[in-house]
C-alpha cells in the first residue's frame, strides 16, 4: 500500500488570499493513498523542506504532492529536498495552484474547489510514479564561439583563460564586428579600437583560441557535451599559411568595389583585407568583384604574389568538429530606412546618412581621414541634424522595441559635430531620452551643457531638398509648434535588428527567437545566457539590442556557463525521456522524422520465440526493426509518444498510465 | 469600361472645370460615366467631425446605389474619394458596422465593387489608349504634379499610390508628353478651408507650395482634387501681391491635360473659367491655336 504525503502552500499570501489551504489540507487526508496532508506559509524555505523531510520519515511516506506554484519555478527545489530523504526525486508530484489556480481566480470558494481537484489529481499520478535515474553523458572540452564581434572575442578570451579550447567562428573575412568599424565609445570617449584591436590580438595569439575566418556554420547534430559542428570554409582563393600579409597584391589590384568596411563611402579591390587592422590579417578574393573570376583575365595577383599564396581553383571544404559548448553571438544588423521612410527620403539624399555611416565619417581611418565632410560634395556640413528612432519605437515602419544604444551614440555623435567643426549647430530630434547606464546621464547632459547640442523633443515628419540644402520638418512637442531647419547633413539612428539570417541559423541550431527573430533566453531573468536547447548560450545583441558594456558583461557571463559545463567529465541528463517497450513496438518507423531532436532511430533485434519447424533447431529466430531512444539528445518533448499506434512509446515520468490516472481522478 | 460617376458638390461650383473635362475627355479614352442616380452629399469635413457613423452613413448610401448597378464608383474629388473608402473599409472589416449602416440606409450594401479614384480609372484602363489616340503631344511642359493630402492617405485603405512619393499624375504628364518636374511639395497640406477661412493660417501653406513648384522650374501645376485647384489657383493674385512679385501658375485637372493633348477644345474643357490665365501657356507652347485664347484669358 502507497503512502502518499500532500504538502499545501500558502506562498504567503499569493495562494491563501484565493485559496482555503487550511481547508485543502484537511480534504486531501481522505484522498486516496494519502495518510498525511498539512499545509505551511513557505513551503520552499528551509523550514518547510525540514517539515516534508520529517513527515516522510514519521509517516513512512513514499509518495510526496506539493500544492504550490509551477513546477517550472520549484520542482527541483523540492526534488533536491527529496534527494535529502530516501525517497527517489522523481516520486515528487507538483499540483500547481498558484499560477493555474490562484493568480487567475478570483471567487475564493470556487478557486479552493479547483485547487481540491487539482490536488487530487496529483495524488492519483503520485500513486502511478516510479523510480527514475538520471544517465550520463560525456562531455567533450571544447567550445565553439560563434561570431568574431566584441561578444565572441570577450567569450573566447574569457573561456581560453580557464584552459579550455576554443574555436572563434567568423563568415567576414576578419573578426571584429560593429565595433571594428565604430570610432569612439561612449560614456568615456576612448577610441574603439584602441580597446578593441588589442582583444583581437589577444584572441589570435591565446594559445587556446582558434580563429576559423571566413566561414559559416553549415550543420548542427548532437547534444550537450557533444555537437557535432560541420563548418564551410568558405573558398578564399589566398592560401592563409602561403600568405605572409603583405597587402602588395591589395595594391596593385585592378578591380575596385564599394568597401563594406567603409559603409559604401570609399572603393576596396576584389583582392582585400576589410581594414587594416583586420585579425587574420590575410586578404580574401572577392569572387564577385574580382576581374579574373567575372572576365576569365587578369590574375596579377598571383604573378605577383611572392608567397605563391593565391589558388584561384580554391573550393569551399566542410569540416566537422566536436564541441561540448556552443555560444552564439552572432549579433545584429542595421534597419535599413531606405525602402520604408519615404518621409526621409527612400534614401535618395546622400548627405542622409546614418549612425554608421558617421562613425566612418569621424574615424581618422575612414574614407575622410576623421574630417566630417558630408558625402554629395565633401563640404564640411555646419548644421547637422539627427533624428533618433528610426525603425525604432515605431511598429508602422519599422520595430516597437527600443534599440537602447541610439540614444547614447547620437549625443556622441553630436558631441563631435560641436567638437570638430568650428560654428557647426548640432540639433537632435528624440521622442525620449533613455540613458539609464552609468554615467550616461552625464554624458548626455555634458552634450547639451558643454558641448551646446540642441535637442528638439518631437518627431521629423519630412526632409526634402531645396536650393541645395536639406529641409527638415517636424515638430517641437514642448513649445507645441512645427520647426523647419535647413540643414547640411542628417544623421538617422537606426534600428538595430536581428540578423537577416536569424531564424534559419535558430533552426539549424535548435534554439528559439521571439517576435522580432532575436534569439530566446531561457528566462528573461534568471537565465539570460542559456538558450532552451541545453549548452547553447547566447552572447551580445544577437539576443537583442545592446550597447557595448552590456554586450562585454553577457559574454562574460556566457563564457562561465560554458567553463562550468567544460569543468564536468560527464554530466547527468533528465531522466524524463521517451522509453520504448520493444515488446509493443512493430518497428513502424513514424516516430523517427516526428522526433524534432533526432533522437530516434531504428535497430534491427534477433530473438528467438517458440514454435520451431522440422528442419531447424528448436525455436525460430525472428529478426525485426524497433525504435531506439538516444538518451543524450531526447528532450522530452512527447511527440513520439501520441505518434506511436501501438503506444509503445512512453514519457517516463509522464506515462499513459500516470496522464490517465489524473484524468480519472478528475 | 463603364463606371457610376459620383461628381459630388464641387464638381458643379468651384471644381466645374473638372466636371467639364472629365466628362469631355472619358468616352475618349473608352471609359464611360454614367453619374450615380440620386447621389446625395459624401458628408466631408462636417459629417465625420460631428458624428462617426452618420459619417459612414452618407457615403454608404451612395455606393449602395452603385452597387444595386452593378458598378464601381468612380470620384474624382479627394475628399470624397477618402469618405467613400473610409466607408468601404469600415464595411469590409467589420460584420456589424455592416449591419449598421445597412440598417440605416434601409439597403443591402456588401463593399462588392471596390470604390476608385477618377485618377485611378484613368491610369488603369485608358493609358495605352492615350498613346495611340494624342494628337498634340505636350512636348516641352514643364509641370508639376501635385496630389495633396488625401490621393494615398491613410495608408489603412488608400492603397493605390506611394503616400510619401505618388506617382500617378506623374505617370499621366509623362503619357501626355510633357515633362513631370521633380519637386519636394506633391503632398503638402494645402489648407483645406483655411486659406479662404482664415487666410493667415492658410495663405503660408499655399505659397509654400507655390514657391516649390516656382523653384523647380515648373510652368504648371497639375492637380485631381477640387479643392487644392481652388486654393492654388484662387490664391495666386494675393498671395502675389504679398511678396511684391507677381505667381503666375496655371493649375491644370489632369483631365484637361489630356483633353488638351486629344485636341480637344480649350472651352469644353473649362480652361477659360481659372483664376489664373490657364491659357496663355497653352498658347505659348503651341499647343492650342491663338484664336481659341482671344475668348476669354482667365478671371484674375
Amino acid at each position: 500500500m502507497k503512502k502518499v504525503g500532500v504538502f499545501v502552500c500558502h506562498c504567503g499570501t499569493n495562494i491563501s488570499q484565493t485559496v482555503n489551504c487550511e481547508h485543502l489540507a484537511e480534504v486531501a487526508k481522505d484522498m486516496p493513498g494519502v495518510v498525511f496532508s498539512t499545509e505551511y506559509k513557505y513551503m520552499c524555505s528551509d523550514p518547510g523542506q525540514t517539515m516534508i523531510k520529517k513527515a516522510i520519515e514519521e509517516h513512512n511516506l513514499d509518495r510526496v504532492v506539493v500544492a504550490a506554484c509551477s513546477p517550472r519555478m520549484h520542482e527541483a527545489t523540492f526534488r533536491k529536498c527529496l534527494s535529502g530523504t530516501d525517497l527517489n526525486p522523481y516520486l515528487l508530484e507538483i499540483a500547481n495552484i498558484r499560477e493555474q489556480c490562484s493568480w487567475v481566480h478570483s471567487d475564493k470558494n470556487k478557486a479552493t474547489a479547483k485547487a481540491e481537484d487539482l490536488i487530487s489529481m496529483s495524488v492519483a499520478k503520485a500513486l502511478k510514479n516510479e523510480s527514475l535515474t538520471p544517465s550520463v553523458i560525456p562531455i567533450h572540452k571544447r567550445a565553439l564561439v560563434i561570431g568574431g564581434g566584441i561578444a565572441g572575442i570577450q567569450a573566447a578570451l574569457d573561456i581560453a583563460d580557464t584552459g579550455y579550447q576554443v574555436d572563434l567562428l567568423e563568415r567576414e573575412p576578419s573578426i571584429g564586428g560593429k565595433m571594428a568599424q565604430i570610432d569612439k565609445t561612449f560614456p568615456t570617449m576612448d577610441c574603439s579600437a584602441c580597446i578593441l584591436t588589442p582583444k583581437m590580438v589577444d584572441a589570435s595569439q591565446h594559445p587556446n583560441i582558434t580563429i576559423i575566418a571566413s566561414s559559416e556554420v553549415e550543420k548542427v547534430e548532437g547534444y550537450v557535451g557533444n555537437f557535432d559542428v560541420t563548418i564551410r570554409r568558405k573558398a578564399t582563393c589566398v592560401d592563409p599559411i602561403k600568405c605572409t600579409g603583405c597587402g602588395l597584391c591589395s595594391q596593385k589590384c585592378p578591380a575596385k568595389t564599394d568597401s563594406e568596411f567603409e559603409c559604401g563611402m570609399s572603393k576596396r579591390p576584389a583582392i582585400y583585407s576589410p581594414f587594416p587592422q583586420a585579425i587574420p590579417n590575410i586578404p580574401i578574393i572577392d569572387q564577385t568583384a574580382c576581374r579574373y573570376f567575372q572576365t576569365g583575365k587578369c590574375k596579377i595577383c598571383q604573378r605577383i604574389c611572392t608567397a605563391d599564396a593565391i589558388n584561384f581553383e580554391d573550393q569551399d571544404e566542410l569540416v566537422t568538429i566536436r564541441y561540448g559548448a556552443i555560444v552564439v553571438a552572432t549579433g545584429y544588423a542595421l534597419y535599413d530606412h531606405r525602402d520604408k521612410y519615404g518621409e526621409y527620403g527612400y534614401g535618395q539624399y546622400t548627405d542622409v546618412i546614418t549612425g554608421l555611416d558617421f562613425e566612418r565619417l569621424v574615424n581618422a581611418s575612414g574614407p575622410t581621414m576623421g574630417k566630417i565632410k558630408r558625402p554629395s560634395d565633401g563640404q564640411e556640413p555646419k548644421t547637422v541634424v539627427f533624428i533618433k528612432c528610426v525603425g525604432s519605437r515605431d511598429a508602422t515602419k519599422g520595430h516597437e522595441y527600443c534599440s537602447r544604444a541610439c540614444c547614447m551614440y547620437t549625443a556622441k555623435h553630436a558631441t563631435m559635430v560641436r567638437d570638430k567643426i568650428k560654428d557647426s549647430q548640432a540639433i537632435v530630434f528624440y521622442m525620449d531620452i533613455r540613458t539609464p547606464g552609468k554615467n550616461y546621464e552625464e554624458f548626455y547632459l555634458r552634450a547639451v551643457e558643454e558641448y551646446g547640442v540642441t535637442y528638439v523633443r518631437g518627431r521629423v515628419s519630412r526632409i526634402y531638398m531645396e536650393n541645395g540644402k536639406l529641409i527638415i520638418q517636424g515638430e517641437d512637442t514642448i513649445l507645441g509648434t512645427q520647426v523647419i531647419v535647413e540643414a547640411d547633413m542628417v544623421v538617422l539612428a537606426t534600428a538595430m535588428e536581428a540578423q537577416p539570417d536569424a531564424t534559419e541559423f535558430a533552426r539549424k541550431l535548435g534554439i528559439t527567437f521571439d517576435q522580432n527573430n532575436f534569439f530566446n533566453e531561457a528566462h528573461p531573468k534568471l537565465r539570460p545566457v542559456e538558450t532552451f536547447a541545453a549548452g547553447i548560450y547566447l552572447a551580445g545583441a544577437c539576443q537583442g539590442p545592446k550597447d557595448i558594456p552590456d554586450t562585454v558583461a553577457q559574454a562574460g557571463a556566457a563564457a562561465a556557463k560554458v567553463v562550468a559545463l567544460l569543468s564536468k567529465d560527464e554530466m547527468t541528463t533528465e531522466p524524463i525521456i521517451a522509453d520504448v517497450n520493444i515488446n509493443r513496438c512493430s518497428g513502424c518507423g513514424f516516430c523517427v522524422p516526428v522526433c524534432p531532436y533526432k533522437a530516434i532511430s531504428l535497430k534491427t533485434l534477433t530473438e528467438r520465440v517458440h514454435g520451431s519447424v522440422a528442419w531447424g533447431p528448436t525455436g525460430r529466430e525472428v529478426t525485426r526493426q524497433v525504435a531506439e531512444v538516444n538518451k543524450g539528445l531526447c528532450q522530452g518533448c512527447g511527440a513520439c509518444t501520441v505518434n506511436c499506434r501501438a503506444s509503445a512509446l512512453d514519457l517516463l515520468g509522464f506515462t499513459n498510465e500516470q496522464i490517465l490516472a489524473e484524468v480519472d481522478a478528475l | 469600361m463603364k463606371y457610376a460617376y459620383y461628381p459630388g458638390c464641387s464638381l458643379s461650383a468651384t471644381g466645374l472645370e473638372y466636371n467639364m473635362s472629365s466628362q469631355a475627355v472619358a468616352p475618349h479614352l473608352g471609359i464611360e460615366l454614367q453619374e450615380l442616380p440620386e447621389w446625395n452629399c459624401c458628408g466631408a469635413s462636417s459629417a465625420h467631425l460631428q458624428d462617426h457613423t452618420l459619417a459612414l452613413a452618407l457615403p454608404a448610401r451612395n455606393l449602395a446605389i452603385g452597387e444595386g448597378l452593378g458598378l464601381s464608383l468612380a470620384i474624382p474629388c479627394a475628399a470624397c474619394l477618402s469618405r467613400s473608402k473610409a466607408t468601404e473599409h469600415a464595411v469590409r472589416s467589420s460584420q456589424e458596422t455592416q449591419s449598421l449602416i445597412e440598417a440605416l440606409i434601409d439597403r443591402p450594401y456588401t463593399a462588392a465593387y471596390p470604390v476608385k479614384s477618377l485618377l485611378e480609372v484613368f491610369i488603369e484602363s485608358s493609358l495605352d489608349i492615350l498613346q495611340d489616340k494624342i494628337t498634340t503631344p505636350l512636348t516641352g511642359l514643364k509641370a508639376a504634379a501635385y496630389y495633396g493630402c488625401l490621393q494615398a492617405r491613410p495608408t489603412d485603405y488608400m492603397d493605390m499610390d506611394d503616400p510619401e512619393k505618388p506617382q500617378t499624375i506623374d505617370i499621366i504628364i509623362e503619357a501626355v508628353g510633357a515633362d513631370p518636374v521633380d519637386w519636394a511639395h506633391k503632398t503638402e497640406c494645402c489648407g483645406n478651408s483655411h486659406p479662404t477661412s482664415y487666410p493667415k493660417v492658410g495663405g503660408p501653406l499655399v505659397n509654400r507650395i507655390l514657391q516649390q513648384a516656382e523653384t523647380s522650374g515648373a510652368e504648371c501645376i497639375i492637380c485631381a482634387c477640387p479643392m487644392c485647384f481652388a486654393n492654388l489657383d484662387m490664391r495666386q493674385k494675393a498671395l502675389g501681391q504679398e511678396r511684391d512679385r507677381p505667381f503666375n501658375l496655371p493649375i491644370y485637372y489632369f483631365t484637361q491635360l489630356i483633353g488638351i493633348a486629344l485636341g480637344i477644345s480649350p472651352k469644353t474643357l473649362g480652361i477659360d473659367k481659372h483664376f489664373v490665365n490657364a491659357t496663355e501657356l497653352l498658347v505659348q507652347k503651341g499647343f492650342i491655336p491663338k484664336a481659341e485664347s482671344s475668348a476669354k484669358g482667365g478671371l484674375a
